[in-house]
């Protein structure tokens, strides 16, 4: 998936000015950045929700408009930051809601959709109501559903996982447990974008990190070069210290 | 957790659609017993409609109003589920969409200006009922395109669109109302009460030919409704093409209301509370989720009719009283229900 030099402007704001970003299949690339960095924006642009005012995204080297609707989202699965579902679906029905755009069958939904709850520890809620789940367990019943959706590999291509915060409702260990599987589906070759708010997570995880400031990319390339004192306290004005992790040897922000 | 398994109750409700039929035929001013009741059925296919006052009765008064409740009420009430997915609010209506605001407006309108004149060659079709529909049909529009902009239709905007006409509508009503004499005013409110005693075969040949025209066009609408529940952007995601299905689906719940209201006038509570009893029952999942309700719906609509038809002999009462006095009690039991259970 490239963004080839996305501007957006909306309503008199420059959200995003002159974007490129590369995100490469079997890699995980982390996006990062203060609050109003464009993030967001640029996500909706790469998931075709805003069209940029000057630039284009491509998807497998063909632009994101000219896929058909249905041919996109067996390629491209995203999980929105909030979902806003109101209706007593159990966890079962939502994730099945990921099984839509295949065309595989009944059994093989279930198959999937059994083993995609399984994966996310959420087994347990099958039956339970969506409406009736903490916090934790619906982002994790919407992160089965959108793992559904890309469960099976495609003739159409590569596939691309774009996730919004998946770990803002988490506790540690289903913190750990998305970093897994992100791998787990990078290792198979699908392109992972992840937005992040914790720096550690994302050092410890992405392949390619990018920073985002003020609609623009700050910086990019592998989390040991980018994450520097100078550009932490430039991007996010906070006073920091990097380490290295004993355990993983990746770089540690100490703040 | 469900208590209900969704097929066990679209059989229930599918066998007891034809019970209540049947009684609902036997019931009225008259009573038919059952028995000379299917004799009479019985005997029509071979052509010997005899005349007899049963059949009369029967065939000419009593069917076309049972099978017009039947096809209203189902229309109705998955047209209400279509509404309450599609503006992801459970508390959705049909009438959201401006169709009973326009719909009472051209009702009136026509009973004040125009009497109670019949078009020529369809003269079982008054002209209150080609005014409401051409009412209901313009409000949807204007509430469809205030929606719409180039950035697609917002439900938002058409829900507050819908209340916007709503109380337009509430207010020329109103005007109406006031300037009409005793008898137009009767008229009037005797429509917006919701009545099924004007039924002939002609409506429900109309009626029939809307609910075959729905029952073909929105099983293909399903998953993308589903889908829908997620929210927009989500259903994006999901290839379903958002605003191509917004569309159809207010154009077919508009043709659905639109025609119910013009022949029975308004009749509450069906569209409302039907499939958020369903739901309740067997969960949102549309697959179930509509055919249980248009079979609810149908059943509730013939008990209603059938009570308004036999409780103040000789007289009649407007069904649509009925309907909200039967499903309003109920609706606020299964409430108590769920909120003890939580």
């Amino acid at each position: 998936m490239i963004a080839e030099n996305i501007s957006l402007h909306l309503a008199g704001f420059d959200l995003l000015r002159n974007i490129n970003l590369t995100v490469e299949s079997g890699k995980v690339t982390a996006l990062v950045g203060p609050n109003g960095a464009g993030k967001s924006s640029l996500l909706k642009v790469l998931t075709g929700d805003i069209k940029p005012s000057c630039g284009r995204v491509l998807l497998n080297s063909r632009e994101l408009q000219q896929w058909a609707l249905t041919d996109r989202a067996n390629i491209l699965a995203v999980l929105p930051q909030h979902t806003q579902l109101n209706f007593p679906f159990t966890a079962s029905e939502v994730v099945e809601l990921g099984c839509i755009p295949h065309l595989t069958g009944y059994a093989k939904d279930r198959e999937i959709t059994s083993s995609a709850l399984q994966l996310v520890d959420a087994s347990y809620l099958q039956k339970r109501l969506y409406t009736e789940m903490s916090g934790g367990e619906k982002q994790r019943v919407q992160l089965a559903r959108v793992l559904a959706q890309i469960w099976s590999p495609s003739d159409l291509g590569d596939q691309f996982l774009v996730l919004d915060e998946p770990t803002s409702a988490f506790d540690l260990s289903h913190q750990q447990m998305i970093l897994d599987i992100v791998r787990q589906f990078a290792d198979r070759g699908v392109g992972v974008l992840m937005v992040l708010h914790d720096l550690n997570l994302a050092a410890k995880c992405a392949d390619n990190l990018v920073v985002m400031n003020g609609g623009t990319i700050e910086a990019q390339g592998k989390p040991d070069k980018v994450l520097t004192e100078q550009l932490i306290d430039k991007v996010f004005a906070v006073r920091s210290s990097i380490r290295r992790h004993p355990v993983t040897d990746t770089p540690l922000v100490i703040t | 957790m469900r208590y209900l398994s969704a097929s066990t109750l679209i059989w229930v409700l599918a066998l007891l659609l034809p019970v209540v039929a049947l009684i609902s035929l036997t019931l009225g001013t008259i009573e038919i017993p059952v028995v000379e009741l299917l004799r009479t059925i019985a005997s029509a296919p071979v052509g010997v409609i005899d005349g007899t006052q049963t059949s009369i009765i029967l065939f000419d008064i009593r069917l076309p109003r049972v099978l017009l409740s039947l096809l209203v009420g189902a229309v109705l009430a998955s047209t209400g589920a279509v509404m309450q997915g599609l503006f992801r609010n459970p508390l959705a209506d049909p009438s959201l969409v401006g169709v009973s605001g326009g719909a009472s407006v051209g009702a009136s309108l026509v009973i004040v200006f125009a009497g109670g004149l019949s078009i020529g060659p369809l003269s079982g079709l008054s002209l209150v009922v080609s005014g409401a529909f051409v009412g209901g049909f313009i409000a949807t529009l204007v509430v469809y395109r205030v929606a719409t902009s180039s950035l697609g239709t917002s439900v938002t905007t058409m829900l507050l669109a819908g209340i916007a006409i709503g109380a337009l509508a509430g207010a020329v009503n109103s005007l109406l109302s006031y300037v009409s004499d005793n008898q137009m005013l009767r008229q009037i409110s005797v429509w917006q009460m919701g009545n099924l005693s004007g039924a002939n075969w002609l409506k429900v040949g109309i009626m029939g030919a809307v609910s075959v025209c729905l029952l073909t066009l929105l099983p293909s609408q399903i998953k993308a409704l589903n889908a829908l529940l997620l929210g927009e952007s989500e259903a994006r995601y999901l290839g379903i093409d958002v605003q191509r299905i917004k569309s159809k689906l207010i154009f077919l719940t508009a043709l659905g209301v639109g025609v119910s209201v013009a022949l029975a006038g308004l009749i509450g509570f069906v569209g409302l509370v039907i499939p958020h009893i369903i739901r309740l029952l067997i969960g949102p999942d549309h697959r179930r989720l509509l055919p249980a309700s248009a079979l609810a719906g149908a059943s509730l609509l013939m008990i209603a009719d059938s009570i308004a038809r036999v409780v103040v002999l000789p007289a009649e009462l407007p069904t649509g009283i009925l309907t909200a006095l039967i499903g309003a009690p109920f609706f606020v039991a299964l409430l108590v229900r769920q909120r003890r259970d939580i």
